[in-house]
């Protein structure tokens, strides 16, 4: 198991799960920064922790020495049990890929994503927005972590996967058990076995039935001249599903808090609904939601910093993306801030991929719920909890309108 | 005004092309490119300032 116990320094035992860090990790990023810009932990099996944006966008750039083989900020202690050996040797590229694998499956999942194709899911995603908010309307409060943001982007992914709407609850749950409760042995291994053995169902149904979907196109592809390997359309698929359904939902949600915590800036939004572009950058930049690890190829020496090979490195983005030597007035939200370079999605060869997708979906589930919305604010007594560590948002997000 | 995107350094994170899809195209494999040749049309310089200065990668950059 993982070790436990209070943090003792954020500069040398650091800790992404830690309920201090999860509940307030900008005061730590700040700190960080100050004073110690590269900081190490021995939990965990050894990693570093970087917080400046040119650290994180230098090490997301050097992929010979910095690789994506290993990208969960918690190493699991052990190898997930029962998942069988080799079950997915390929991992879950691109994501879990260097190149040259990673270059040419990213190519296979990229025209999925493309502007193009997500424009023509927009309308489906702002029907999908309103029919849940007819639903809650008439109440006057909802959780809108749980009854709205969670909601929305397994649907959408659903779609795209070709996987019908009432396993929406279910997919969430693995998701939630792979990525947040990663700490939970048990947990993470429930939801890898779920999501494989469904998705390995699907593709051998697709193989026999082709539908206008991306299991399908995957297995009419070929690389070298043969077909792909079904357990490369499984780790793609499973990546798929893993990465477009917590993010999102977490930007969603650590959105609609802002909203309920600041009511001039709803007010403005409201007012001004041209800001709603630069105003969602503003809101992917200051919650960003993801923070991915690499692993050192070779000892090396960063900064100053020894790495060993083998040594995590945590790239957190949304660290970087508050850097006041960045962003002016950088821990304030500015909805029309003009200059945000902010790299919520990544930098360099792993961009998200699904960037296009995330963007359409934040700004359809914000705008339609401020068409109908434009007043709400937290629950009296309100609990809200967030989620940390690979991916932060609220959980629980009870407003009332 | 004239601008260029370094294909090298774009990644399509389509940032240019969200402020402004007169001036700028992403392709379906992410990579961005300028839709107007020669000179930037008055109506967009600004626009296309904002651009550089958005670009996550720094791929875009003002030509004389
Ligand atoms: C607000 C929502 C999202 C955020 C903040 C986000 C963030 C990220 C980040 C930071 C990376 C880079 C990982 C790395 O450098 O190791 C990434 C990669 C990726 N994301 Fe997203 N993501 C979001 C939504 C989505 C969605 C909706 C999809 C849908 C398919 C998706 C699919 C992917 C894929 C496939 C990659 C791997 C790209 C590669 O390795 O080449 N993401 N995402
Ligand atoms: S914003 Fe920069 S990286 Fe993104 S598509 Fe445009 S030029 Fe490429």
């Amino acid at each position: 198991m993982a070790e436990r116990g209070p943090v003792a320094s954020w500069a040398t035992d650091f800790d992404v799960m830690d309920p201090a860090y999860i509940e307030d990790p900008f005061s730590i990023w700040d700190d960080l920064r100050e004073t110690c810009p590269i900081a190490h932990t021995e939990r965990r099996r050894g990693a570093w922790l970087l917080t400046t944006y040119d650290d994180v966008t230098a090490v997301a750039h050097d992929t010979t020495t910095f690789s994506s083989t290993q990208i969960m900020v918690i190493r699991p202690d052990e190898a997930p049990q029962g998942a069988g050996p080799g079950f997915l040797p390929y991992g879950i590229p691109p994501i879990s890929a260097d190149p040259p694998l990673h270059t040419w499956t990213r190519r296979l999942l990229l025209p999925w994503f493309s502007h193009r194709r997500v424009a023509s899911l927009e309308p489906m995603t702002r029907a999908l927005c309103n029919r849940l908010i007819d639903g809650f309307i008439d109440q006057g409060r909802v959780d809108a972590a749980e009854g709205y943001a969670q909601q929305i982007p397994v649907r959408v992914i659903a779609t795209t996967l070709g996987v019908p709407d009432s396993l929406a609850d279910t997919f969430t749950g693995w998701v939630r058990d792979v990525l947040e409760f990663a700490d939970d042995q048990l947990k993470r291994i429930e939801g890898r076995r779920g999501i494989l053995g469904y998705l390995t169902e699907e593709i051998a149904r697709r193989r026999q039935d082709p539908k206008d979907d991306l299991i399908s196109s995957l297995l009419a592809e070929e690389h070298d001249g043969a077909p792909l390997d079904d357990r490369l359309i499984l780790g793609i698929c499973a990546l798929v599903l893993v990465a477009g359904i917590d993010t999102t939902w977490s930007a969603i949600g650590s959105t609609l808090w802002h909203l309920a915590t600041h009511p001039d800036d709803t007010a403005r939004l409201v007012a001004e609904p041209t800001l709603l572009p630069s105003a969602i950058e503003e809101f992917l930049r200051a919650y960003s939601p993801v923070t991915m690890a690499r692993v050192v190829t070779t000892d090396t020496t960063y900064a100053g910093c020894p790495m060993a090979a083998g040594d995590k490195v945590l790239m957190n983005f949304p660290a970087a993306n508050r850097d006041p030597k960045v962003f002016d007035r950088a821990n304030e939200v500015v909805l029309d801030r003009a200059h945000n370079r902010h790299v919520a999605f990544g930098s360099g060869i792993h961009r998200c991929a699904g960037s296009n997708l995330a963007r359409m979906e934040l700004t359809v589930a914000v705008e339609a719920w401020l068409a109908r919305i434009p007043q709400f604010r937290l629950e009296h007594g309100a609990d809200v909890t967030w989620a940390g560590g690979q991916v932060r948002g609220p959980r629980s997000l009870p407003v009332v309108f | 005004m004239k601008i260029v995107i370094d294909p090298a350094k774009c990644q399509g994170h389509a940032r240019c092309y969200a402020l402004s899809p007169e001036l700028f195209d992403v392709d379906d494999y992410g990579q961005a490119s300028v839709r107007i040749e020669g000179e930037v049309p008055e109506a967009l310089v600004e626009v296309a300032r904002l651009a550089i200065a958005n670009c996550p990668e720094f791929a875009i950059a003002e030509v004389d």
